[in-house]
């Protein structure tokens, strides 16, 4: 049990001063990220490997998903004795996307052994790893998240030497990780030493909503007029890729597209909309799969691999996370728990719900960005008051957008080797 | 595009209608919460829906092309890694990038668009001769960008259009017309061949072609069954479709 901390004097975040991340607009930076300038000089290789392993071992696999043969997750190990990092993904995302590659690089060239795990709304957790197969329940997915962390170090253990067990999150991830650590606080399996959120959300259904009103009030006509808007947009990128090549364009394109061509605001947040929309559509259609339909595919139809999906790919993408919240979510956890609320539901999709834990637990941090478009002001607030000293909060840097600018890396890795630039102004 | 479906739900449509009277027709299913006729429209148009009439069949391909990476492709291309130092590498790359300008170059006279014409034949005698056959580039670093044409490219810039959309096995996404295209472009560099394979034995363009597929693999990140979406097979349709739009309109 972690000892009550009783801080005294007066509390503050830290306030990175003179941060020189290039755009305090948020929805660029969030799209845009951390051009290479900004970025430090990180390792091109790193000996990551990928390893896949069997969760739920009786579980049968739908045909249509026959390609998953088990959980993923990668590791990248040191030669030597040294602490190990758990990384979960944010909402969507894989164990080896961008942004787990970019932390992966950077806590490995700071000496640490990096083991990721996909995000629990990821098609290969759902599928391989979630025991109810119905994503967005905090608790519930950490635990399943612990389950797979405690199998996947199993699965290591003999080809590692670790001295010591952090974890961290971004996105959705670190919303996660102080629920995993409370499990742990428990099971004492791994025992973590520290505990980082990155950019979590601080009310899921809150965050959530904002993200889908991100595509329907920026699609000019709203979502049903999205192929006219595509097609535009289309036109307008053949104009571009006439005079810049897109095709040829190194890893660094956005920001060199975008320099050429600064793009409104609504289309930025579009882009936020539409890709969180993927995100959820792959999981929406995933989870009814795995339930034998009902959602979208009619309730005990089995689905070939061979055959057009386009229809459910249509309906899945119309699908915002708050109906997949009421009319999936909601009903399957109310069966199973008689005189459930909705509100009640969503009050468990919170920080708050959790707030004692945050406040009073030091072996967590949290960094974030005033700016973040999934989170209010009030939000950001809040955590500030709840975190005290363990928070950093950066001007400005949108949902995950700084996270490779070399201050914020550097942040990282001091939190988890605690030098004193965690703490310094 | 669909008219032959649609007239197909029409029929079966007015058939279950006509036949609403003396008892199902088809056992009907139990319906899903946010079933497809709520959100799909027939007649509308969607960007998601390439015309595809052999789909069936182009997963079977699709499926195919995962076991031939799996077993043959990528074992291939990790042996060549091994044995080759990344310097070699790099220089049969270039050597192949130098060789396929004969048919950029054929592409842009027949799409009459003489400056790419120019700087496609500069970059090959640039690089055939100061680059050494190919294996260096000195072109692009003299303002002289490599100009991506081909033969299916040439005849979407006439006005020919998609048609069905089609996996080709080991080679992948295409269409009609760019299947044409790469097999017209196959002739013109035949007939071109600039390597004399007509009167050397069949090893030479053997090599040849094993190492170009090899050093090709190489050189495309894509891997089937790894995006993490259940909808790859629509996503990858839908970005190739796109892809090629944009390279006929540059």
């Amino acid at each position: 049990m972690p000892a009550l901390l009783l801080l005294a004097g007066p509390v503050s975040a830290k306030e990175a001063r003179s941060y020189d991340y290039p755009f305090d607009n948020p929805f660029e930076a969030t799209v845009v990220g951390t051009p290479d300038e900004y970025q430090p000089e990180l390792p091109k290789e790193i000996p990551s490997e990928i390893f896949s392993i069997k969760t739920f071992v009786r579980r049968p696999v739908p045909k249509i998903f026959w390609y998953q043969k088990g959980m993923d997750f990668s590791l990248v190990a040191q030669p030597r004795k040294a602490p190990l990092v758990f990384l979960i993904a944010g909402t969507g995302g894989a164990h080896d996307s961008g942004k787990m590659r970019v932390l992966q690089r950077a806590l490995y060239q700071a000496g640490f052994h990096v083991l990721s795990l996909s995000s629990p709304t990821h098609m290969n957790f759902i599928i391989s790893s979630s025991e109810t197969m119905v994503p967005g329940d905090l608790r519930d997915d950490s635990r399943d998240l612990y389950r797979s962390m405690a199998l996947a170090w199993q699965k290591v253990r003999s080809t590692v030497e670790v001295s010591a067990f952090h974890l961290a999150g971004y996105s959705l991830g670190a919303a996660q990780a102080p629920f995993v650590a409370q499990i742990d606080d428990e099971r004492q399996l791994f025992n973590f030493e520290k505990v980082l959120m990155i950019n979590p959300p601080v009310d899921l259904y809150k965050s959530v909503k904002r993200l889908d009103r991100l595509l329907e009030e920026n699609i000019p006509g709203g979502p049903e007029n999205f192929n006219v808007w595509f097609r535009d947009v289309m036109n307008h990128l053949s104009k571009i890729n006439r005079e810049l090549d897109l095709f040829k364009l190194s890893e660094n394109a956005l920001y060199t597209v975008y320099k050429h061509y600064p793009v409104t605001d609504e289309f930025l947040a579009a882009l936020i909309g539409i890709s969180f929309r993927i995100s959820a559509a792959n999981m929406v259609f995933t989870s009814d799969v795995m339930h034998g339909g009902g959602f979208m595919i009619p309730p005990g139809v089995e689905l070939s691999p061979y055959q057009p999906l386009e229809d459910y790919f249509i309906v899945a993408h119309h699908t915002p996370f708050s109906d997949y919240f009421r009319e999936f979510m909601l009903p399957y956890y109310q069966e199973r728990e008689a005189g459930l609320t909705g509100e009640e539901l969503q009050r468990r999709q919170t920080l708050q719900s959790i707030g004692d834990y945050l406040r009073q637990n030091p072996r967590l941090g949290l960094m974030h960005n005033r700016d973040d478009i999934i989170v209010s002001p009030e939000e950001v607030d809040w955590l500030e008051e709840t975190m005290g000293e363990r928070a950093r909060i950066y001007p400005h840097g949108g949902h995950c957008g700084n996270m490779a600018h070399y201050d914020n890396l550097a942040a990282m890795v001091a939190f988890f080797t605690g030098q004193d630039q965690w703490n310094e102004n | 595009m669909r008219i032959e479906r649609r007239l197909g739900l029409a029929v079966i449509a007015a058939v279950v209608f006509m036949c609403s009277g003396c008892g199902p027709l088809v056992p009907s299913a139990p319906e899903p919460i946010r079933p497809v006729a709520q959100f799909v429209a027939p007649e509308k148009e969607y960007a998601i829906k390439v015309f595809d009439p052999l789909e069936r069949v182009n997963r079977l391909v699709y499926q195919f092309n995962y076991y031939f990476d799996v077993y043959v492709f990528l074992p291939a291309v990790d042996g060549y890694r091994w044995v080759m130092p990344d310097y070699a590498e790099d220089r049969v790359s270039n050597f192949f990038d130098n060789v396929l300008e004969i048919n950029n170059l054929a592409n842009c006279i027949l799409q009459l668009k003489p400056k790419a014409t120019g700087i496609t034949a500069a970059r090959l005698v640039v690089n055939s001769t100061v680059g050494v056959l190919g294996l260096w580039d000195p072109a692009s670093g003299w303002g002289l960008p490599r100009q991506e044409e081909d033969l299916g490219q040439t005849l979407g810039y006439y006005g020919i259009g998609n048609g069905p959309y089609l996996v080709l096995p080991v080679l992948g996404p295409s269409n009609l017309r760019d299947a044409i295209g790469k097999g017209g472009d196959l002739l013109i560099f035949n007939e071109i061949d600039p390597f004399n394979f007509e009167n050397n034995s069949f090893l030479l363009p053997l090599t040849y072609n094993t190492l170009n597929a090899i050093d090709t693999r190489k050189r495309t990140p894509f891997r089937y069954y790894s995006t993490g979406s259940p909808f790859e097979y629509e996503w990858i349709r839908l970005l190739y479709t796109e892809k090629r739009f944009l390279q006929i309109m540059q």
